[in-house]
């Protein structure tokens, strides 16, 4: 009864709060409704008994939002509301519309067709955390690496994209060099586009 | 599920939140007497035995203060952004054994909420989450500086989080459990056996980010004290601002009990010898974070920074492939 009354709860919750982050035109609604969202989504994986697969949503979800934060911050003032150009609403709700059914319909399939059956049910003997690393470091192995080799390019990508003048700190320099600096920068610039 | 379960778990909730948000205000007690010693101070002296009620006079002060909500500020979650910190630094402690189990009445008693087998990462995740806290007021306030201090409220606590998920990495390889009452019972073996002697270098680690998690002051950049305003708190009053406050010292109770189960050997073999021995353990960090402040200035955010990425992330990572070579042969 209790796993019912948690999962209709949750359930409800987590529709409310996506509901929310589509529909509401303020950046913080947004983004706040989203973190709890995600942060709900856990509950069904403890409900699950997945305790370690819960945790670890939290602990993602919490950390990537925040960072989504930190963009929503600079692009936008988040307590006002934000104008959004709508030049042709049927189509978006076409396009919506068709991708919500398609969803659906690939969620559905398995169950309607029984084909779904747990590979690697939840197993009272061994913990889950211990379950995970067997079937992450044996069967899935090589998507493992692979996905940690693109996350190991993408950092290597964004600290050479932000890096550029890393050595430089504005706080130590003076006025008079920065001003050069950023007269030279300038210049660059207009000779690139001269070219 | 029977109803005996029920009720025993909502006793012990009721018994947490009440032992520790009095805690909470004593907290505030002890660490202005502390910081007054330190300074040659006599501290609160006037209500009552040693200033011992201020705590309960600042209570008053808070529950009666006028709740403002100014003007331009996003309304809901300028109001929900202090409950945030409160309640998720409560929901936090359900994974944290306070205490050995005792039996009283023939009644075997367990301290504590949920034993979950991940426990460490539960305390941790929704410690996280009590940092939307800080970074959504301060978002929220339609105040430019609060909005600075949220900033650097995400960027700490996003660089710091790496470094205590890192630092404890070690550690729990070797105890091969993220439950925090088997981390305990890997150190039953007395003081020789305690975790710190085997990892110095992750507890120090460790100790330093729970600085910068609850944001105390070497770390205090939430609330940047030379700004003369209050950070992300410019823009409340009374019990809202109050509720960020319980947030953080029942925060800092917490993390010390973290600290002390993981590295110090916590109660160790659960007789009442060991419980007292963890309260003193307890003690002892909550006084800690007492001292630095009024021992150390606040670091300045790029020095934070650089600290973070350049010295305690390779360290850690280093301790952790050393930790991992020494396992395996």
């Amino acid at each position: 009864m209790f796993e019912a009354i948690a999962f209709y709860l949750f359930a409800a919750l987590t529709i409310i709060m996506f509901t929310i982050t589509v529909m509401t035109s303020q950046a913080l609604y947004a983004l706040t409704a989203m973190a709890a969202g995600m942060i709900f989504i856990s509950a069904f994986f403890f409900i699950l008994g997945a305790d370690f697969l819960g945790a670890i949503q939290i602990i993602v979800y919490t950390g990537a939002v925040m960072a989504i934060y930190a963009f929503g911050m600079m692009f936008f003032d988040t307590t006002r509301n934000v104008i959004e150009k709508r030049s042709n609403p049927q189509f978006v709700v076409v396009l919506g519309g068709l991708a919500a059914v398609l969803v659906v319909f690939i969620v559905l399939a398995p169950i309607v067709t029984t084909n779904l059956n747990a590979n690697y049910p939840i197993d009272l003997a061994v913990g889950n955390t211990q379950a995970i690393g067997m079937v992450l470091f044996t069967k899935y192995l090589v998507p493992f690496e692979l996905a940690a080799v693109m996350l190991l390019v993408a950092m290597i990508a964004g600290i050479v994209l932000a890096g550029k003048k890393m050595d430089k700190s504005l706080t130590l320099m003076a006025e008079e060099d920065i001003a050069l600096m950023h007269a030279s920068s300038a210049t660059e610039i207009t000779q690139e586009e001269a070219y | 599920m029977d109803m005996a379960f029920i009720i025993e778990t909502i006793v012990k909730i009721v018994v947490i939140l009440l032992v520790f948000s009095a805690l909470a205000g004593l907290g505030t007690y002890f660490e202005r007497k502390v910081l007054a010693f330190m300074q040659r101070r006599l501290g609160p002296m006037h209500v009552g035995p040693f200033g011992l009620l201020q705590v309960a006079a600042d209570g008053i002060k808070l529950f009666t203060k006028e709740d403002i909500i100014p003007q331009n500020v996003v309304k809901p979650i300028f109001k929900i952004a202090p409950v945030i910190t409160a309640a998720t630094a409560f929901m936090a402690a359900a994974a944290i054994p306070f205490w050995p189990q005792f039996t009283v009445f023939g009644y075997t008693v367990h301290p504590i909420v949920a034993d979950v087998n991940i426990g460490i990462l539960y305390v941790l995740g929704v410690m996280a989450i009590g940092l939307y806290g800080p970074l959504l007021g301060g978002m929220a306030s339609a105040n430019k500086f609060s909005l600075i201090s949220a900033a650097r409220s995400a960027a700490v606590f996003i660089s710091y989080e790496v470094i205590s998920g890192l630092s404890l990495l070690a550690p729990l390889m070797m105890v091969g459990s993220l439950s925090l009452v088997d981390i305990n019972n890997y150190q039953v073996g007395g003081i020789g056996h305690w975790i710190i002697w085997s990892q110095p270098v992750a507890f120090i680690l460790f100790w330093i980010a729970a600085f910068a998690e609850t944001g105390r002051t070497p770390f205090h950049l939430v609330a940047n004290d030379h700004e003369i305003i209050d950070g992300f708190g410019t823009e409340y009053s009374g019990m809202r601002w109050g509720l960020f406050f319980i947030g953080e010292y029942a925060n800092m109770f917490f993390i010390s009990f973290v600290i002390a189960i993981i590295f110090l050997g916590g109660f160790g073999d659960g007789t009442i010898a060991g419980a007292f021995q963890l309260l003193l353990k307890v003690a002892f960090f909550f006084f800690f974070f007492l001292w630095t402040r009024a021992a150390w200035p606040d670091v300045r955010p790029d020095q934070l920074m650089w600290l973070c990425w350049k010295v305690l992330m390779p360290i850690a990572v280093i301790n952790v492939v050393i930790t991992g070579l020494v396992m395996m042969f």
